[in-house]
């Protein structure tokens, strides 16, 4: 201890120290910005992967969207769609459809990372679209929590209600709610915009506002609840029927316990 | 208890008189329900047990109370506990939430449990007394009014009597001038038909993302792409003004559809399109009851405002298709600037928000 305290009075240790503050300062610079500058680009697909991709989407979606991806009149065409589409639709379950409805309900995933990836890359290379994000445009480490919630209630909470739980919209539509979604879900819904939701794209949101919206969503799915039984925080309806049924229940029964005769 | 008993009538089991009872309407009072007498009334081991049970639900709110304390001392506020059903919830509020409540719920119980069980239960009629006063307080009440009355004056001197009865009819007119400046303004101040048909979008003004203060080019809206915007001087108008009352009535949303997708607009010409290029610009505010609202719905281009599912179509001049709101939401004229970013054309051509008494007067 006392050798430690030593050195560090020493004349050049200030000198070393800005030194290696400068560097450490500069390196993480250098690798943070060689992640973000690529952000424009879609991600480099193999020719295999378009190669795969192109059966599996023979196989698993041509029956409706068509061999070329070109679309039906039951579904539509994914030329322009993009590899964000793709991603978003399939690794949520919406996609392949059950059957067709007013919005495709999320269910189980069938599709591996590996063949999600495949089918996006063929369609990415049919024509450009919006592209699934590099980890680095997904690094919410440096983005403003506070201006996420702000971003998030002017842009989201109104379909998605301000606890991030989802809500109605009408004709048997219903955003959902984001309490599952990933951080690339969370992106690729937002660049696509798929079902009712509109696209919000990256020139009037951008990679920096997407990261905020994506922190705030993760602090709220990541919210301890302290109150407990939160009614899926529907807000008055749940809130209001719980009371009126769980609550008057409960002192009718205490009444009625006062005012019988006991035996 | 009973006074009223008359003798030679019946008695209960206890001894008291319940006597005849008339009812008001002179029909004699139906005969009381035969008493029965509880288990703790007959057999001492059953008393002794209600007693017991008393007392434990006393003994059991003291030892809560007590856990209350240690909980509130001992328990850490951040710790977080996973229940079934409820999910997770700090464990600090459900330890004092149950031990609290629970100990005042026994408290509660236990009481209403002793009155039930060991407490008497005999039939007891409760005499009610006529609410009227005797006639000597009513006659001396009516004495000392009259004097009063002569003493003061009130009757004879007539000049009192009627300026006191005119400043009491002046009395209420403050109230009425008052309320009457509620919708008659004075000529050198707006009307709040002037204060609520401006908002301060302006020919030339510069559309900027809300929260963000970004301009917005037309290319950086895809076909299907809803923004949140404001006027581009909301920021400085904001800080001057101290208020909410510009962004209240300047909100917009900018929305794209394929041109081909727009049915009607609510103005412009061939020349001068209120849109560009399919992007359109509508208010914000609900012109039901001025809830805020950006629900469009892309595939169907329509907007759903939360609070009472008013529906409009925008590709159709923000037409309602639904609910309650009775006009159509105002869009608002806009075109491109020389440096290529969307402004907008003109002001709102029709009121914003809710509608009011005064719409359309000038």
């Amino acid at each position: 201890m006392n050798s430690m305290a030593a050195r560090r009075r020493h004349p050049a240790t200030l000198v070393v120290m800005l030194l290696l503050g400068l560097l450490a300062t500069g390196a993480i610079y250098a690798a943070v910005d060689s992640g973000t500058s690529a952000q424009a680009a879609d991600q480099k697909w193999s020719e295999t992967q378009v190669e795969t991709g192109k059966k599996l989407f023979a196989e698993g979606c041509s029956s409706c969207h068509g061999l070329g991806g070109q679309g039906s009149s039951i579904a539509p065409t994914l030329i322009g769609a993009g590899s964000a589409a793709v991603d978003f639709q399939v690794s949520t379950g919406r996609m392949p459809l059950a059957a067709p409805g007013s919005q495709a309900p999320v269910k189980g995933v069938i599709y591996s990372q590996a063949e999600i990836d495949a089918m996006a890359a063929w369609v990415a290379s049919l024509a450009p679209g919006p592209a699934v994000p590099s980890d680095a445009m997904l690094d919410t480490s440096k983005a403003d929590l506070a201006m996420g919630g702000e971003l998030f209630r002017t842009n989201c909470a109104q379909c998605h209600s301000f606890a991030g739980k989802g809500g109605a919209l009408s004709d048997g539509t219903a955003a959902p709610t984001l309490m599952n979604a990933t951080p690339r879900q969370i992106y690729t819904a937002m660049v696509t915009g798929p079902a009712s939701m509109p696209v919000f794209s990256n020139a009037t949101l951008t990679i920096e506002d997407k990261q905020s919206i994506i922190k705030w969503i993760s602090s709220l799915q990541a919210n301890d609840n302290p109150g407990g039984l939160s009614l899926s925080r529907l807000g008055p309806v749940t809130e209001g029927l719980f009371v009126w049924v769980i609550g008057l229940g409960a002192l009718i029964i205490v009444a009625i316990w006062i005012g019988v005769k006991a035996k | 208890m009973s006074d009223i008993a008359t003798p030679g009538t019946t008695a209960d089991e206890h001894g008291h008189d319940l006597g005849d009872l008339e009812l008001p309407n002179g029909r004699p009072a139906p005969a009381p329900l035969p008493h029965e007498p509880r288990r703790a009334d007959v057999d001492p081991k059953a008393a002794r047990r209600a007693e017991r049970q008393v007392s434990t639900m006393f003994i059991v709110a003291s030892l809560l109370v007590l856990a209350f304390l240690a909980a509130y001392i001992g328990i850490d506020k951040n710790v977080v506990i996973a229940l079934p059903v409820i999910g997770t919830m700090s464990a600090s509020n459900l330890a004092l939430g149950l031990t609290l409540g629970l100990a005042l719920f026994l408290i509660g119980a236990g009481a209403i449990h002793w009155a039930k069980k060991l407490m008497p239960d005999i039939e007891v009629v409760q005499e009610r007394h006529i609410l009227e006063s005797s006639p000597t307080d009513r006659e001396e009440a009516i004495s000392v009014f009259q004097a009063g009355a002569t003493e003061s004056g009130f009757g004879s001197r007539k000049i009192i009597r009627r300026s006191l009865i005119t400043s009491l009819v002046l009395l209420p007119l403050p109230l009425v001038i008052i309320l009457r400046d509620m919708w008659v303004t004075p000529s050198d101040s707006p009307s709040p038909n002037e204060l609520l048909s401006e908002t301060i979008w302006t020919e030339g003004e510069r559309i900027v993302t809300d929260g963000s203060y970004r301009p917005i080019r037309p290319e950086d809206i895809p076909v299907g792409g809803l923004v949140n915007v404001v006027p581009a001087s909301l920021e400085k108008v904001e800080e001057a003004e101290g208020t909410l009352n510009a962004r209240a009535k300047a909100a917009s949303i900018l929305v794209r559809m394929t041109p081909a997708e727009i049915r009607s607009q609510q103005g412009g010409s061939a020349e001068e399109p209120w849109d560009v290029q399919g992007i359109l610009a509508f208010s914000k505010i609900c012109t039901h009851v001025g809830c805020p609202i950006s629900l469009y719905q892309q595939r169907t281009h329509q907007l759903l405002c939360p609070c009472h599912q008013s529906t409009f179509d925008l590709a159709d001049s923000a037409k309602v298709v639904f609910g309650p709101a009775a006009r159509r939401m105002p869009q608002l004229p806009i075109t491109v600037d020389s440096e290529g970013y969307l402004v907008a054309r003109s002001d709102f051509q029709e009121h914003v928000g809710p509608s009011f008494w005064e719409q359309g007067a000038s």
